[in-house]
């Protein structure tokens, strides 16, 4: 029973923790590139919300941002990538091209929305979406992650 | 030019041990999603193949299938990073083709917002080649000011990065008071805030010695492999299309076109800073004539606009912040374009980048990749 309880706890403090200190991984695909790189700087401080650093190697990081439109040629190497994470790792769809396929849902060249290639645990609207919304994005994986409700 | 010439021409055998690397897609220097099939020897590079397509997602055929005015949202995501430019170059284009009539005042306006728009541009630009030089703070200062300039765009425009804001016949809604006043406040301290950013990279021992004689294009080689932009005047052209054939009424304002001798590294980042000191120069002008009227032509009211008919061709060259711009429109009598030709300068720009590479050290390959600005929803479309 003891044994139980400590397990649960610890669970928990893990979960916080992962959740407090994601690090991203600086992967910019398109246009919404630049508001996440909008949101990484001075006006809106996403640090503040303890996901610190864009760490450039997907090994060092636990968070993907799929920012942009993801095209046929480009969906293997988002795998990739993908894979090359460590664990636990997540992912957000960053606007409606990685979503659904946005504007270009119609191309011959366009995959419709990351989750075919990747499981995704939020995703955002907006075309591209501001840093706000990115930031609120954060906070619902934050939150996610605390319950324990993430896909791997 | 083949890349077995340019070798030739700097004296570059290719050895038997090289070393293949493959740079990219996923690279923080990159800019993007470009990926360059790179051959060394020893840390020289011998062979450089830069791979696009990446991000091709069909911008040209997607607009030949709605009307006009559709088009517009594919036009606003090829060069993200401008977004009012490569709108300007469309709806110059399209207003030829139907010759239509554009009020004064949305000219002004246009104007003031594509040079806005365009130190939005170069302070990205500015900021992520000082990452990619490993420079942190600069990043942090260019989008302290970038978020400035966004501020006012959003008041006007009501969007922050992509805009979709110009109409066919003039601008969709007008400048305010309010934001004319933003604009005169940004316009106070914009000289003294990017000089010192501009400081940042002058005075810097190690920035100044990597850059300077990396990268070089001389200008014949500028020239022949069509590079515009920029890159064209670093190289010692004085060419910028605002000024040698002059759209919208950039005749009549006062501003020089900067130019440098030695085509390298330096010389871009040079040109660049001060383009954003002319570009505030125009908007202080443009605020001082902005004349009084409407801001869109009232007999093609928004709704008409989609049924608009158009036969012929058309294209006006622009000077966005990368270089030319323009879109070739053919019209075959009916509402929807019947081609869609983007000219965009990052693709021509980007087929330099061998004769930029080869015979540079592996090193100095940010540097150079960097300062060519490459913008992928343009180099791909």
């Amino acid at each position: 029973m003891s044994d139980n309880i400590l397990v649960t706890t610890l669970d928990e403090a893990l979960r916080w923790g992962t959740g407090k200190s994601l690090w991203p991984f600086t992967f910019g695909l398109a246009c919404c590139a630049l508001e996440m790189m909008s949101a990484m700087g001075s006006d809106y401080d996403w640090a503040r919300f303890g996901s610190d650093v864009f760490r450039d190697s997907p090994r060092h990081s636990d968070l993907m941002i799929v920012s942009g439109t993801v095209t046929k040629k480009m969906a293997p190497r988002v795998r990739r990538l993908y894979d090359q994470m460590a664990f636990p790792k997540f992912v957000i769809s960053m606007g409606a091209c990685a979503s659904a396929g946005g504007p270009y849902v119609r191309g011959y060249s366009v995959v419709d929305g990351v989750d075919q290639v990747v499981p995704v645990d939020v995703y955002i609207y907006g075309c591209p979406p501001r840093p706000e919304s990115l930031i609120k994005a954060l906070k619902l994986l934050q939150d996610r992650i605390a319950d324990g409700k993430v896909k791997h | 030019m083949i890349r077995s010439h340019l070798r030739k021409r700097r004296g570059i055998e290719m050895q038997d041990k090289i070393v293949e690397v493959n740079f990219g897609p996923q690279h923080p220097s990159t800019h993007g999603v470009l990926r360059v099939k790179v051959k060394l020897d020893g840390e020289v590079i011998v062979d450089a193949q830069p791979v696009i397509g990446y991000l091709h997602r069909n911008a040209e055929k997607l607009s030949e299938m709605g009307y006009y005015p559709k088009a517009q949202i594919y036009v606003d995501r090829l060069d993200y990073a401008a977004a009012l430019n490569m709108e300007l170059g469309f709806v110059l284009s399209a207003e030829k083709l139907m010759d239509i009539q554009v009020p004064d005042r949305a000219l002004w306006i246009r104007m003031m917002m594509v040079e806005l728009n365009r130190i939005a541009s170069h302070f990205i630009w500015l900021g992520t080649h000082g990452l990619d030089m490993g420079m942190l703070s600069p990043f942090f200062y260019c989008f302290r000011e970038r978020e400035k300039i966004f501020r006012i765009l959003d008041e006007i425009t009501g969007s922050r990065l992509l805009y979709n804001y110009f109409a066919i016949g003039g601008v969709y809604s007008d400048v305010t008071p309010k934001s004319l006043e933003m604009i005169k406040t940004w316009l106070s301290d914009f000289d003294k805030n990017l000089t010192e950013i501009e400081n940042i990279f002058k005075k810097s021992y190690i920035y100044v010695a990597r850059t300077k004689g990396t990268g070089k294009l001389s200008l014949d080689d500028t020239i022949s492999y069509g590079v515009t932009g920029p890159m064209l005047r670093a190289a010692g052209k004085k060419w910028d299309l605002r000024k040698n054939k002059p759209y919208l009424h950039y005749d009549q304002i006062n501003f020089d076109v900067p130019s440098q001798q030695a085509g390298d590294v330096y010389a871009r980042m040079l040109v660049r800073i001060e383009e954003m000191h002319q570009s505030a120069r125009i908007v202080a002008q443009v605020l001082d004539k902005l004349p009084a009227g409407d801001f869109y032509n009232k007999k093609y009211s928004k709704p008409m606009l989609v049924r608009i008919k158009a036969t012929g061709e058309s294209y006006i060259p622009t000077e966005s912040p990368k270089g030319e711009f323009g879109i070739y429109l053919v019209g075959d009598g009916s509402a929807i374009p019947y081609r869609f030709r983007i000219r965009s300068p990052s693709f021509a720009n980007l087929s330099a980048a061998p004769a930029m590479l080869i015979g540079y050290k592996i090193a100095d390959m940010t540097a150079t990749l960097s300062s060519m600005d490459p913008v992928f929803g343009e180099v791909d479309r």
